[in-house]
C-alpha cells in the first residue's frame, strides 16, 4: 500500500483588519470550506485535529479544545502546534507524519490569529519578545528593525535598491485585486511605496505586512480515503523543515534566512525536484525584503540577483517563476498561524486549476515557503497534481 | 537577580551570567571563556555549547569593532521612544553584539564597514547598557 499524503480540502476566511467574531467562529468558517471540498466526509471521521496559533495572541488558554469542540471534533485527539509565523506549515507537517506512518487516516489542520484585540503597540511589544529577550529586546528591537537590518545588509553586498523592494510590493499590489480575501485589495506604484512613512530605514510602512485576523484549514488524508473523498487530490511531494539562531549575533549571514535554505534542501531533495522544476510559489514575504531574499534562499535565481528578478518581472505571471500570485502577505495581511495554511491552500486552487484569473498556466510542481519570526524557523514544502 | 538592570527595559532578572552587569558598572565589556576547550562567548554564555561545562571565566573585551548592519527605528514597540539606530556590529575577537548606536552618530555617517567602539553607557534609575560610537 501506498502511504503518499494527500491535501483533500482547502479553506481560508477573508483576511481583516477586525473580524468582529470569536476565534471559535472564524476557524469554523475556514474549516466549512475545507469540508466543502470532500465528499463523504463527517467531521466524525477526521482523526485528528492540529490547531495553530500564535497564543500570546489569544485570550483562550489552549484554543485547541475550545476550537475542536466547536468543529465537532471530539473525542478525536486535538492539540496546538507552535511555532509563529510558520505554525500551521508545522501543523501540516506534523499531520504528513501521523497519516504516512499509517496512525491515522484523515487529519485536519486548522491555523488562526485573531490579532485585532491588541492594540498594535501591544503586537509590537510581543514581536519584541520575539527576538532574544535577555540580549536584543532590551535595545527596543521589532520585528521590521531586524528586516530592516536583513535590508541593509542586502543592498550594501548586493547592491540591492529601495526601488527594487518596493516592486516587490508593487507586484502585490496588482495581484490583490484578483483574491477577494486580502486585506487590501489595491494596485501602487514604487513612488507610492518609496513615498510611505519610514517604519525602521529602509523599510517603509509599504514594504511591511500588516496584522490581520483570520483562519485556515487544510484536511490531508492518505491515498486510499483521499481517491474516495477527492476528485483532485494534491499530494505533499517533498517537506522541509530547519531552525536557525534566534540571536542575530549567533548567526553567520545577515543577508539570507539559513533556515529557508536548508528547509528548500530538505524539500528539493525527498521531492527530487530542482528550483527550476517549481511552477508556482508561495513565499513568506512579510517584508518586501523577505521576498527577495526567499528567491535566493530557494535558488530561483543566483545569490544576490534577488532583486534583478523583481525588476524583470520574472515572479509576475509569465515570468519564470510566479510568486505570490495570490497577493502574498504584503496585500492579504498576515494572521500569524494563519498564514502558512492559507499560501497552502493558494497553491493547492494552482495545481487544480482552480485559481481563476491569477492561475499560471499547466502549474504541475507548487512550492510553500513559509518563515516563523526573524527567520528561526523555516519550513518549505513541495506539492504535484 | 541583577540582570533587571540591564538595558533600557530588561525582560529577565535572574541568569547565571548577571555577573555581566557588575563588569558593566567597572567600565568592563566582559565575555566569557571556556576553560576546558577556550571557546570565546559573547553575548555570555553560562554554558559551553561544546563541552557542556560551566566552568568559564570572565575576558574583557577590547570593544573595538566593525559594523555588520544598522537600521534607524522611527516607529518604537511600546515603552520605548523612537528614534534610535539598532546595530549589529563584530568586535575584533571575533565575536558579534546586537545594540544601539550612540545618539551622537550622526545618520549620514552610519555605514556598514565602519570602525565602532562598544561602551558601557550609564542610564537613569541606575540602569545599565552597552552602545556604539563611531571612531
Amino acid at each position: 500500500m501506498s502511504n503518499r499524503v494527500a491535501i483533500v480540502g482547502v479553506g481560508q476566511t477573508a483576511f481583516t483588519r477586525s473580524c468582529e467574531v470569536s476565534i471559535r467562529e472564524l476557524c469554523f468558517e475556514a474549516f466549512k470550506e475545507a469540508m466543502g471540498d470532500v465528499k463523504n466526509l463527517s467531521p466524525k471521521e477526521i482523526d485528528a485535529s492540529i490547531i495553530c496559533s500564535a497564543p500570546e495572541y489569544d485570550k483562550q488558554r489552549s484554543p485547541a479544545g475550545l476550537i475542536a469542540e466547536y468543529l465537532g471534533l471530539n473525542p478525536q485527539p486535538t492539540f496546538l502546534a507552535e511555532a509563529i509565523c510558520a505554525s500551521s506549515s508545522v501543523g501540516t507537517r506534523i499531520a504528513w507524519s501521523f497519516i504516512h506512518s499509517g496512525l491515522h487516516r484523515v487529519v485536519a489542520v486548522v491555523g488562526f490569529q485573531k490579532m485585532s484585540e491588541l492594540t498594535s503597540e501591544e503586537s509590537q511589544e510581543r514581536m519584541l519578545r520575539g527576538g532574544d529577550i535577555m540580549w536584543e529586546s532590551p535595545f527596543g528591537s521589532m520585528m521590521p528593525a531586524y528586516y530592516a537590518m536583513f535590508a541593509r545588509a542586502h543592498m550594501n553586498k548586493y547592491g540591492t535598491t529601495e526601488e527594487q523592494l518596493a516592486k516587490v510590493k508593487v507586484k502585490s499590489g496588482t495581484y490583490s485585486l484578483m483574491n477577494p480575501k486580502a486585506m487590501y485589495q489595491k494596485e501602487t506604484t514604487v513612488e507610492k511605496v518609496m513615498d510611505s512613512k519610514v517604519v525602521a530605514s529602509p523599510l517603509k510602512v509599504f514594504d511591511c505586512c500588516a496584522n490581520a485576523d483570520g483562519a485556515s484549514c487544510i484536511i490531508l488524508a492518505n491515498e486510499d480515503l483521499a481517491k474516495k473523498i477527492s476528485d483532485t487530490p494534491v499530494w505533499i511531494t517533498g517537506l522541509g523543515l530547519a531552525s536557525a539562531p534566534l540571536s542575530l549575533t549567533s548567526r553567520k549571514t545577515v543577508s539570507s534566512l539559513s533556515c529557508a535554505v536548508e528547509a528548500g534542501k530538505q524539500a528539493y531533495k525527498m521531492a527530487g525536484l530542482k528550483a527550476n522544476d517549481v511552477d508556482v510559489a508561495e513565499v513568506h514575504d512579510c517584508f518586501t525584503i523577505a521576498e527577495i531574499m526567499a528567491y535566493e534562499d530557494l535558488g530561483f535565481c543566483k545569490r544576490g540577483e534577488g532583486g534583478r528578478l523583481v525588476d524583470n518581472k520574472e515572479t509576475y505571471i509569465g515570468g519564470k517563476i510566479p510568486v505570490n500570485v495570490d497577493g502574498g502577505l504584503l496585500s492579504k495581511g498576515h494572521p500569524i498561524g494563519a498564514t502558512g495554511g492559507s499560501q497552502i491552500r493558494t497553491i493547492v486552487l494552482q495545481l487544480r486549476g482552480e485559481a481563476g484569473k491569477t492561475q499560471v498556466g499547466n502549474a504541475e510542481t507548487g512550492l510553500v515557503h513559509n518563515i516563523g519570526g526573524i527567520g528561526l524557523y523555516g519550513a518549505v514544502m513541495t506539492f504535484g497534481r | 537577580m541583577g540582570f533587571e538592570k540591564f538595558g533600557e527595559i530588561s525582560y529577565t532578572a535572574e541568569t547565571k551570567v548577571a555577573d555581566f552587569v557588575k563588569h558593566l558598572e567597572e567600565g568592563e565589556i566582559a565575555a566569557t571563556k571556556c576553560k576546558a576547550c577556550g571557546k570565546l562567548y559573547f553575548p555570555p554564555r553560562a554554558d559551553c555549547i561544546d563541552c557542556l561545562t560551566d566552568d568559564m571565566e570572565w575576558i574583557p573585551l577590547s570593544g573595538r569593532g566593525k559594523l555588520i548592519t544598522y537600521t534607524t527605528a522611527y516607529f518604537a514597540p511600546a515603552g520605548f521612544e523612537a528614534p534610535y539606530t539598532l546595530a549589529l556590529a563584530e568586535l575584533e575577537e571575533g565575536v558579534r553584539v546586537f545594540t544601539r548606536m550612540s545618539k551622537d552618530a550622526k545618520q549620514d555617517e552610519i555605514e556598514i564597514g565602519m570602525k565602532v567602539k562598544l561602551v558601557p553607557v550609564r542610564l537613569a534609575d541606575e540602569r545599565i547598557t552597552f552602545e556604539l560610537k563611531n571612531t
